[in-house]
């Protein structure tokens, strides 16, 4: 018997040395899992804060770009040498040569043809199409001295910000020697500046990476997220409403939940091939545009808004439609007139966190031709368009060293836009929820 | 007549249908409410939905069918020698070619006369079927409004029939997920069919060698094109690996302190900041894969003289777990706490510190939970596209080295669509029977994790 085992020791068990040891190890050991607990959450967080990190550090520095001012002579002999000031003949002059007519008068040893193409190249090629602008917005410039900024060329842009080190050998690198001596020459005199990178937001997409704009996929994404908004909104509603407040337990509302709970796990790549299968091929539907892009993301982000909107219709007490009930309402009424308002907050938390998932996903809309170079930003839900998820997809596989910084200054622009989504929804829930 | 303008002329009367269905109720019921069946606004309700539906429903399928019908037409009136003998991708390419040019896309100059007759029949066709459909949506608007006018009295039930049209709505609505479904399906199996009808399926699932180039000319070199999908799928099954490696056992005991140790106040911040990791848009995941962590583990490995290839495994994998560890620790939070808490103070009871109860008596009880948590993971690791778009490789290698290049199903699925594609080569139907696979592969998990949480719920509820 145990007692009498007990008994026949000198001190009690508690007390032995090997207790002590055992107690010992045994707390050691709930140390060690709590101390796994911890590191667990460590690196997950540690991930993440890498992963901003990581992001903020290349990408901070492309909403500054490198401007260079310019005395420019806008030499009558060469825009217009007739005098008509047409628009043709405007549009069709060499500005290039304006350009580099102006760098030859600033930098020192810039006269030969050879050196001229190579200061020449010190700006984007942009900066020749924004002196054409200028002077087709305002022929008057003609024959006078302006000093004008005009873009660098990204190689350029790269160096000022310090991203490609000046003491690699030349052989290394895509500036010359000679280029990197007028460099430091126009940056002796002032003449490059940094400003803030407009063109980010202005511009749509470019292969030049200085010139290269976000403006398309924004509107793309916008055009896009409307058709989603549109769609998934009403019919999820609806759905979480007749599955919540009138399906009769049978086969069918069975099957439709079955539905939902499996349509939400499904890859969104195979959205994407459903998207290309049934709206492109079967109903000839465009490519690329935001129209088919908006309905397989509503598709998408349906099960969410309907299980959303069920969690909160669900959470309206039934004393509420009993009350409504019992002064004569229909059940439709009850739903329109009490439930749906009360449960409204909830459901529109729910649609923010789906719109915020649209508008990150890039998968299906690879399917259905989103992946377009576009550089006017579309003007209707049938023209060609990209998405921003789309867009930092398609730089981030460019080879420019400059793009990868622009790469990730688009991803914080997403990342803005997903968490003040987030914090509407927070906000929302946190205004309005109510605790029955 | 453009459609927005049909469409506005139909809300237009509508809303007409509205005021005139209202009024015209209170005139009939003598201006005594009470004389009414229902409140005014229903019989309103009850005239829009007379005037617009109808009207609405022929605008809908014509918008659906009414392009193929054209089409169908045009093509019947071809002469048939200018048909006969064609290939079906010659078909598609004149049928491309007749809506080019009715469209006004392509110069007229160069295209042949029969195409250009075509075209002026397709236009004049859709313009016949343009006023068509105006004139049958007026008319049935016009109608609906008549009819519902002519049956308006005090004694209409409005109320229970707009109810009953709305309900009708409801459902249709709800069918949504069920038609996504069938659709998926239905797009899947088609393609994948006629992909099969060209590759046998055994050849597909049990080949060893991937390289879907299929040769412009017939005499060119390796022009049959090879599709054994086994390395793409060992490719799929290791980044996975790796990828709930890093997922599992970081989500799970995040999961455990979180549920057991951690105050309230830590987890009222650390919840909601791991879910960052889930809300973060995975082509962010697949530039930190291939940027950040790719080069960070070919430099690791050179360091310690590993040949590490730059689109490794690893580093697809490992982002990918980081992207799945949110998904695992909120799923098994919640299976935890649903382990009722008698189970843990009989643990405590007997004398068991904290780390024993939950080895002992909470991860076993929650295991089905678990189990369940870890599956839905797996399925949304091997559906995952972009990461391995931009981290992993294209070539599709059969190795179990995590160092080297693997291509997964979604990248092939992915490689394969963009650009152009030609919908009669086996190479582009591939990827449909890639995306079939896919689709039976995850569906099956999901419908097994989803019972197993299930029937562990109710286990404890």
């Amino acid at each position: 018997m145990t007692d009498a085992v007990v008994s026949d020791r000198a001190v009690p068990v508690y007390q032995t040395a090997e207790f002590e040891r055992r107690l010992r190890r045994r707390y050691a050991a709930e140390k060690r899992f709590r101390l796994y607990g911890i590191a667990a959450i460590g690196l997950a967080l540690g991930m993440l804060a890498v992963l901003l990190g990581s992001v903020v550090a290349k990408g901070y520095t492309a909403f500054w770009q490198h401007e260079l001012r310019l005395e420019v002579f806008f030499d009558p002999a060469e825009i217009d040498p007739q005098g008509t000031r047409d628009p043709a003949v405007l549009a069709q002059a060499n500005y290039n040569t304006l350009a580099r007519n102006a760098l030859q008068s600033v930098l020192t040893d810039a006269g030969s043809r050879d050196a001229r193409r190579a200061a020449g190249d010190l700006l984007s090629v942009g900066a020749a199409f924004e002196l054409g602008r200028m002077v087709m917005d305002d022929p008057s410039l003609i024959g006078t001295r302006r000093v004008v900024s005009l873009p660098v060329s990204d190689e350029v842009d790269q160096l000022l910000k310090g991203n490609v080190s000046r003491a690699l050998p030349e052989a290394d690198r895509q500036i010359t020697d000679r280029q990197l001596a007028w460099i430091e020459q126009l940056e002796a005199k002032g003449d490059l500046v940094s400003r803030f990178n407009t063109r980010l937001f202005t511009n749509g997409d470019s292969r030049e990476p200085e010139l290269a704009g976000l403006k398309a996929g924004l509107l793309g994404s916008m055009l896009t997220l409307f058709v989603t908004l549109v769609l998934a909104v009403p019919v999820g509603i609806a759905a979480a409403v007749y599955l919540e407040e009138f399906a009769p337990k049978n086969r069918l509302t069975d099957l439709i939940e079955v539905n939902i709970n499996n349509l939400a796990a499904v890859p969104s790549i195979v959205f994407g091939l459903l998207g290309l299968a049934v709206f492109l091929n079967f109903f000839g539907m465009p490519r690329s545009a935001p129209l088919v892009g908006g309905v397989v993301l509503a598709l998408l982000v349906l099960p969410t808004i309907i299980i959303a909107g069920r969690a909160s219709l669900k959470a309206v007490p039934p004393s509420i439609r009993e009350a409504a009930l019992g002064i004569g309402a229909s059940r439709l009424q009850v739903v329109t007139h009490h439930v749906l308002p009360l449960a409204m907050p909830g459901i529109m938390t729910g649609v923010i966190i789906g719109m915020a998932h649209a508008l990150g996903e890039t998968a299906p809309l690879l399917m259905i031709g989103m992946v377009a170079f576009i550089v006017d930003a579309p003007s209707g839900f049938t023209d060609a368009a990209t998405m921003l998820p789309v867009q930092i997809f398609m730089w981030a596989d460019s080879p420019e060293r400059a793009f990868t910084e622009r790469t990730s200054a688009a991803i914080m622009v997403l990342l803005g836009f997903l968490i003040a989504m987030n914090a509407l929804a927070v906000i929302l829930r946190k205004r309005f929820e109510r605790r029955w | 007549m453009p459609m927005s303008v049909l469409v506005a002329v139909l809300v237009a009367l509508s809303l007409a249908g509205f005021y005139m269905g209202r009024s015209r109720a209170l005139d009939a019921a003598g201006g005594r409410m009470a004389n009414l069946h229902s409140v005014p606004g229903y019989y309103g309700f009850y005239a829009a939905i007379w005037a617009g539906l109808p009207a609405l429903l022929v605008i809908v399928v014509w918008s659906a069918f009414g392009g193929a019908v054209v089409n169908a037409l045009v093509w019947s009136s071809l002469p048939a020698d200018a048909v006969q003998g064609l290939s079906p991708s010659q078909q598609s390419l004149l049928m491309t070619n007749i809506l080019n040019v009715a469209g006004g896309n392509a110069g007229a100059a160069e295209t042949s006369p029969v195409v250009r007759a075509a075209a002026e029949y397709h236009q004049h066709l859709r313009g016949i079927g343009r006023w068509a459909l105006a004139a049958l949506a007026f008319s049935l608007a016009v109608g609906g409004l008549w009819y519902a006018r002519s049956r308006i009295t005090p004694s209409l039930r409005a109320r229970n029939q707009v109810e009953r049209v709305v309900q009708a709505l409801l459902i249709m609505c709800s069918l949504v997920a069920i038609l996504t479904t069938v659709g998926i399906v239905m797009s899947l199996l088609f393609e994948a069919i006629r992909f099969f009808g060209r590759v046998s399926p055994v050849e597909f699932l049990f080949g060893l060698h991937w390289s879907p180039q299929t040769a412009i000319r017939a005499d060119q070199v390796g022009s049959s094109g090879a599709f054994g999908a086994v390395p793409l799928f060992a490719g799929t099954i290791l980044i996975s690996l790796i990828a709930m490696l890093v997922a599992v056992p970081v989500g799970l005991l995040a999961a455990v302190y979180m549920a057991e140790y951690a105050p309230p106040r830590v987890r009222a911040t650390v919840k909601p900041v791991l879910e960052i990791l889930a809300g973060i848009p995975t082509v962010v995941y697949g530039f930190f894969a291939a940027l950040t962590m790719a080069p960070l583990i070919r430099d690791a490995g050179q360091a310690v003289g590993l040949n590490v290839a730059s689109e490794s495994a690893l580093a697809a994998g490992v982002v990918m777990g980081i992207m799945i560890i949110p998904f695992v620790s909120s799923l098994s939070d919640d299976v935890i706490n649903a382990v009722p808490q008698s189970l843990r103070d009989g643990a405590y009871g007997l004398g068991a510190t904290r780390s024993e109860t939950i080895k002992q008596v909470v991860l076993p009880a929650a295991l089905p939970g678990i189990v369940g948590a870890v599956l839905l993971a797996v399925s949304r690791a091997i559906g995952e596209t972009m990461i391995v778009v931009m981290a992993a490789g294209l070539a599709a290698n059969l190795t179990a080295n995590p160092l080297a290049a693997v291509t997964t199903v979604t990248v092939q699925i992915a490689t394969l669509l963009v650009g152009d594609q030609e919908f009669d080569s086996a190479k582009t139907l591939s990827a449909f029977g890639l995306g079939l696979v896919l689709f039976t592969v995850t569906l099956c998990l999901n419908v097994i994790a989803l019972r197993v949480v299930q029937k562990y719920r109710e286990k404890y509820d």
